[in-house]
């Protein structure tokens, strides 16, 4: 157990830099806000961890005398997770107009939409088949 | 996904349970596992599973998008109301202490309308965003 | 055996986040995602946080997924192949986690009942919460009585993501049915 007593930091810096990997390497906005997922979840671990107690129980008064886990960790994490899904609805929200206004959600395309290169920029707009070309260029103002 | 009996049978048979599980988790929080932003996102799911079970014509039917905002503020408002109500009491904000004669019971009250306003919060607008996303998608 | 059932599972969600960064199809990161979730939940019972332990499995592996499968079907799974090289990337998160890794040194044992955590408040809410709010669950008279002004700021961030994005995805599209008109 000893050589194991810090598994769980690990496992949690592990994940944190998997999540990271996955925003910063990936195109695609969808999976970009999955990996900002993963990266919370780890943090909620992290927070997790930190409030067990070796032999403890699950903060509910039962007997007296009882070894209890830290119960204000678990409270910060709870309002958290709410708090988290809210927010990856507004990403997730976000993703969807910006499908809408440009037409994609991979980052190298609407970077080449809105710095054309070379001065490409009309034949871009329409020559793409969306149906929301209009707005893309829209967008771009 | 409307021909699909198995799966609206089962449907039908957990909706009611896990509504009223919602239920049991807000208002049991005090002494088991549960609290309001838990029973919020149950509820939520309950009907979620009734959208996505019978579509959304049918679920619009049973709670309207319309009236989730108002009730979404309604909750925050109930929050926010205990704590004047406990300040025109004389004590501080949110101080449960003072909203009855006893202050443990103050306690008991307080959290139990403050679990509510929560539950009632979470609830609606985690409706509120299933529906935006399902309006897009039709 | 709590330590073992630990290990175990937090060596699934490693197992699972693998999967995550090597497959291409969206639609299975996203289910991957909701079974990631779950597996949290269980490593949150582990860790005796039951609350937590609920709130995860409903909001990650129920509503979460929902809402990312929703998204996607609006704007489809296909996902571009990468086309720069990962060498940057992949220095980078090597180089911070090694560093976080150095870190967890310092930290104090898993489990450890000394570790500064629980020596601030935690006692005074284990000890005098039974008494003081007479609420059995600890976790539930922290967050509604001790934290109000915590919990109230949190709903209002709910409620605010919630406005935020009925404002983004309004109900204009009612209106004018023509799907390409996402201007006025």
């Amino acid at each position: 157990m000893e050589l194991l007593g810090q598994y769980n930091y690990w496992v949690v810096f592990f994940l944190m830099m998997t999540g990271f990997y996955v925003v910063i390497a990936r195109g695609n906005l969808v999976a970009k806000i999955v990996g900002l997922n993963i990266f919370q979840t780890s943090v909620f671990l992290l927070y997790i961890s930190m409030g067990k107690v070796s032999g403890g129980t699950a903060p509910i008064v039962a007997d007296p005398g009882s070894l209890y886990s830290n119960p204000l960790p678990h409270v910060l994490i709870l309002t958290a997770i709410v708090v988290g899904v809210a927010t990856t609805a507004l990403g997730l929200a976000l993703v969807v107009r910006i499908k809408e206004a440009y037409g994609t959600v991979e980052e190298d395309e609407i970077y080449a939409q809105d710095d054309p290169p070379h001065g490409s920029a009309p034949a871009l707009a329409q020559g793409s088949e969306t149906a929301t070309a209009d707005s893309a260029g829209e967008a771009r103002r | 996904m409307q021909r699909d009996f198995v799966l609206r049978i089962i449907a039908k048979l957990l909706i009611p349970y896990i509504l009223l599980f919602a239920l049991y988790v807000q208002f049991h929080g005090d002494f088991g596992p549960g609290g309001g932003f838990q029973a919020g996102v149950i509820f939520a799911a309950g009907i979620i599973l009734y959208a996505l079970v019978n579509g959304f014509e049918q679920a619009v039917r049973l709670v309207s998008p319309r009236i989730l905002p108002p009730i979404a503020a309604f909750g925050v408002l109930l929050y926010g109301g205990v704590g004047v109500v406990s300040m025109l009491r004389g004590g501080a904000f949110l101080d449960y202490n003072l909203l009855a004669h006893d202050p443990v019971h103050g306690q008991h009250y307080g959290i139990l309308l403050i679990e509510l306003g929560v539950g009632i919060t979470v609830a609606s607008i985690m409706l509120t965003i299933f529906y935006a996303f399902m309006e897009r998608n039709r | 055996m709590t330590h073992l059932i630990d290990i175990v599972l937090l060596t699934f969600l490693v197992a699972t986040a693998i999967a995550i960064v090597r497959l291409n199809s969206l639609f299975a990161v996203v289910m991957l995602f909701g079974i990631y979730s779950l597996i949290t939940a269980g490593v949150f019972i582990a860790l005796d946080a039951v609350d937590v332990a609920f709130t995860e499995a409903a909001v990650g592996a129920g509503i979460s997924t929902v809402l990312m499968l929703g998204t996607l079907a609006l704007v489809g799974h296909r996902q571009a192949p990468q086309q720069h090289s990962r060498a940057l990337p992949l220095t980078v998160v090597v180089i911070t986690g090694v560093v976080l890794l150095w870190g967890t040194a310092d930290m104090p044992r898993f489990g450890d009942p000394e570790a500064p955590v629980h020596q601030h408040v935690a006692p005074r809410y284990i000890q005098d919460s039974p008494a003081e709010v007479g609420v059995p669950n600890m976790v539930t008279s922290v967050l509604a009585s001790y934290r109000g002004f915590d919990t109230l700021g949190e709903t209002a961030v709910v409620f605010t993501a919630g406005v935020a994005v009925l404002v983004l995805l309004g109900r204009r599209r009612r209106q004018h049915r023509d799907p390409g008109s996402s201007g006025d």
